[in-house]
């Protein structure tokens, strides 16, 4: 319990601002916190997989392509409540993410990025191949759309409960199996861990997060899902914010979430560069800087300050 | 006989430890697929045309897949930022030629910047995370990716940029058949573009020490080669060839924008995974396959519509790393325990 204390005070501190954002806040800032609070979702699944079993992906924005179009769709033909439809974008993605691990088997390394990119460009052209079903290049429109209020409550309470949910799987059996897997595959095998099993359900874990992140996204732009929106930028940002959230630890991934979420917003806002495109020089210095200067993300940074507030 | 056969299959994969080793099957599908192509082209006057456009994207196609495969061989990194920075050296021609020069003097002073360039990045960007780890690897490349992007955007724009056809636009005749004298542009400078880098592996001794620092790079310092050094020319290399792809594809499209190369870099990857990812040989081959492929696909299965190419190309991709990772040519890695 004492070993908890510390982590379980700033869980609640962290809460408690996030939960009083939204009085002191505009409605654009709210809006932007909501932004951070899907990014977070989406990291926090990829760092399952990548930080935890050492699977690199570079196709997590095809998952959230399908989550988004689940919203889209049910919300679309069958008025569904949108909620439920992130549990059902939750549902699919995990069987799809099932699915994909299953190829993923026989990859690993550079392998896996390149198929795992052929993910991110290939899923977001289906839908203008079956444009009756999801819309073609035009988009599906959800049936009723979100206040940005809401949307922040949503986000950040998906990302509360899957930040549990995480804990809990990683910190037991299965966690420590992924991590068995990802500092040597033959050392796991050797200890009885069924590789195919853990590979593929972390790919599954992972897929279903981003599949809540894709829906809120869809959500977040006004209830509209349109394949640009799911490009191979969006893939490029994810392992971005998990590479900066730093691998293998839950606690960088807020920073992660906020530096892709809120950077580019923030650089178009600076002086001199303040263009549209002066973001992207931002952005893409910021992280190259970061990979060069904190290997190890904000988690590494923090970790290197406790052992120095301990020293 | 058959002795004979062996030991010159094992002379072939002893001489060519740059090429990967021909292996019989793999020439003989290529003869077949090259005969198939012939025979179509003797046939029918469209597909003569697809077959001959086709070479020329795949041309270029395989010029980056070298420049991948080159850098992936000099420092295991795949390079997502490649066909980006083909695009601002790109874009780094097409200013040269608004300053008033022609364009082969703008090409070929291209063609010095992009090696300087690949040389600066190497030491600067690559060298730091290259030991470290694959995913850290690839998120370096990422950043650049997004940065050469925001900076080509931010000093020319993302409107469409003309440049003057280096070709013209004559139409020759070939037995009938009318083919742009562009494609063959294409096919040729980026054929003797990848000749010359060739002979330069094959034959010299600054390649000699290239292939030795890629391969064994603790051996080779041994006996004295600067490694550090091979490994940036290397990334050099790569970005020259990268620039011949970008200036090849501009006239194929017709206009410069920024994203010029990005599907192109798609391609380059299925290219260099047919190949095998660490065979230069089959970088090339396995471009003039995509592209060649690509084009008949779209015209002759009504299924895959041409919005389906990328899609195309990726199931390729995934397909060659489930039956045969090590591509074409490539050799399979083998893992010590």
């Amino acid at each position: 319990m004492r070993r908890l204390l510390p982590a379980i005070v700033s869980l609640l501190v962290v809460g408690g601002v996030l939960a009083g954002l939204p009085f002191t806040l505009s409605a654009y800032h709210v809006a932007l916190a909501a932004q951070v609070g899907i990014y977070f979702v989406a990291v926090l699944g990829l760092n399952i997989l990548t930080g935890y079993t050492g699977q690199i992906s570079i196709g997590h924005g095809a998952f959230m392509a399908i989550g988004g179009y689940t919203t889209a769709v049910m919300s679309q033909d069958h008025h569904t409540n949108l909620v439920l439809t992130m549990l059902m974008a939750f549902a699919i993605c995990f069987v799809v993410g099932l699915l994909v691990g299953l190829p993923a088997l026989r990859l690993s390394g550079v392998y896996l990025a390149l198929a795992t990119f052929a993910l991110a460009v290939g899923v977001p052209q289906l839908p203008l191949k079956w444009s009756t079903f999801l819309g073609g290049r035009d988009g599906v429109q959800t049936s009723q759309t979100v206040s940005h209020l809401w949307l922040y409550g949503a986000a950040w309470t998906a990302s509360a409960i899957l930040f549990v949910l995480a804990w809990l799987v990683l910190r037991g059996r299965i966690g420590r199996a992924f991590r068995a897997v990802r500092d040597s595959e033959i050392a796991a095998v050797a200890s009885g861990i069924e590789l195919p099993v853990y590979k593929t359900l972390a790919f599954g874990i992972s897929a279903a997060y981003a599949g809540v992140a894709g829906s809120l996204f869809v959500l977040a732009t006004n209830g509209f899902a349109a394949p640009d929106e799911f490009g191979v930028i969006l893939s490029l940002q994810l392992l971005v914010g998990a590479a900066v959230a730093g691998l293998g630890s839950l606690w960088g991934v807020l920073a992660g979430a906020a530096f892709v979420g809120l950077l580019p917003s923030v650089s178009s806002s600076v002086p001199v560069i303040g263009s549209d495109h002066g973001r992207d020089v931002v952005f893409g210095s910021a992280v190259v800087l970061v990979m060069l200067l904190l290997p190890d993300g904000f988690a590494g940074l923090l970790a290197r300050l406790r052992r120095f507030a301990r020293a | 006989m058959a002795a004979a056969a062996t030991s010159r299959l094992e002379g072939l994969r002893s001489r060519g430890a740059a090429l990967g080793g021909v292996i019989p099957p793999v020439s003989l599908l290529l003869v077949a697929a090259a005969a198939g192509l012939l025979v179509g082209s003797l046939r029918s006057e469209v597909f003569a045309q697809l077959t001959v456009q086709g070479l020329a994207l795949g041309a270029v196609y395989g010029s980056l897949a070298l420049a991948l495969v080159l850098v992936y061989r000099a420092t295991h990194v795949v390079n997502f930022a490649q066909g980006e920075l083909a695009m601002a050296t790109t874009y780094v021609a097409y200013q040269l030629i608004k300053w008033g020069l022609s364009y082969w003097e703008a090409f070929f002073a291209t063609l010095a910047i992009a090696f300087a360039l690949g040389t600066v990045l190497e030491v600067a960007l690559v060298r730091p995370v290259q030991h470290r780890s694959v995913i850290a690897a690839v998120i370096v490349t990422v950043g650049l990716f997004i940065l050469v992007d925001g900076v080509v955007n931010w000093i020319w724009g993302g409107d469409f940029k003309y440049m003057p056809s280096p070709f013209g636009t004559k139409v020759y005749d070939v037995g009938g058949v009318s083919i742009a004298r562009l494609y063959f542009g294409m096919l040729g400078v980026v054929l003797i573009s990848v000749l010359l880098v060739w002979a330069l592996f094959r034959f010299t001794k600054l390649g000699l020490g290239m292939r030795a620092a890629a391969l064994r790079p603790a051996e080779s310092a041994l006996v004295g080669v600067r490694v550090d050094w091979m490994l940036a020319i290397g990334w050099g290399l790569a970005a020259v060839l990268g620039a011949v792809a970008g200036l090849m594809a501009e006239p194929s499209q017709f206009v410069l924008e920024p994203t010029l190369m990005q599907p192109i870099l798609v391609y380059a990857f299925a290219a260099a995974v047919l190949g095998g990812l660490d065979s230069p040989a089959g970088a090339v081959v396995g471009g003039l396959a995509i592209g060649v492929s690509l084009n008949l696909v779209v015209q002759y299965v009504p299924s895959i519509s041409s919005e389906l190419q990328a899609p195309f190309a990726f199931a390729v991709l995934v397909g060659v790393l489930l039956l045969k990772p090590s591509g074409l040519f490539g050799r399979r890695e083998v893992r010590r325990v």
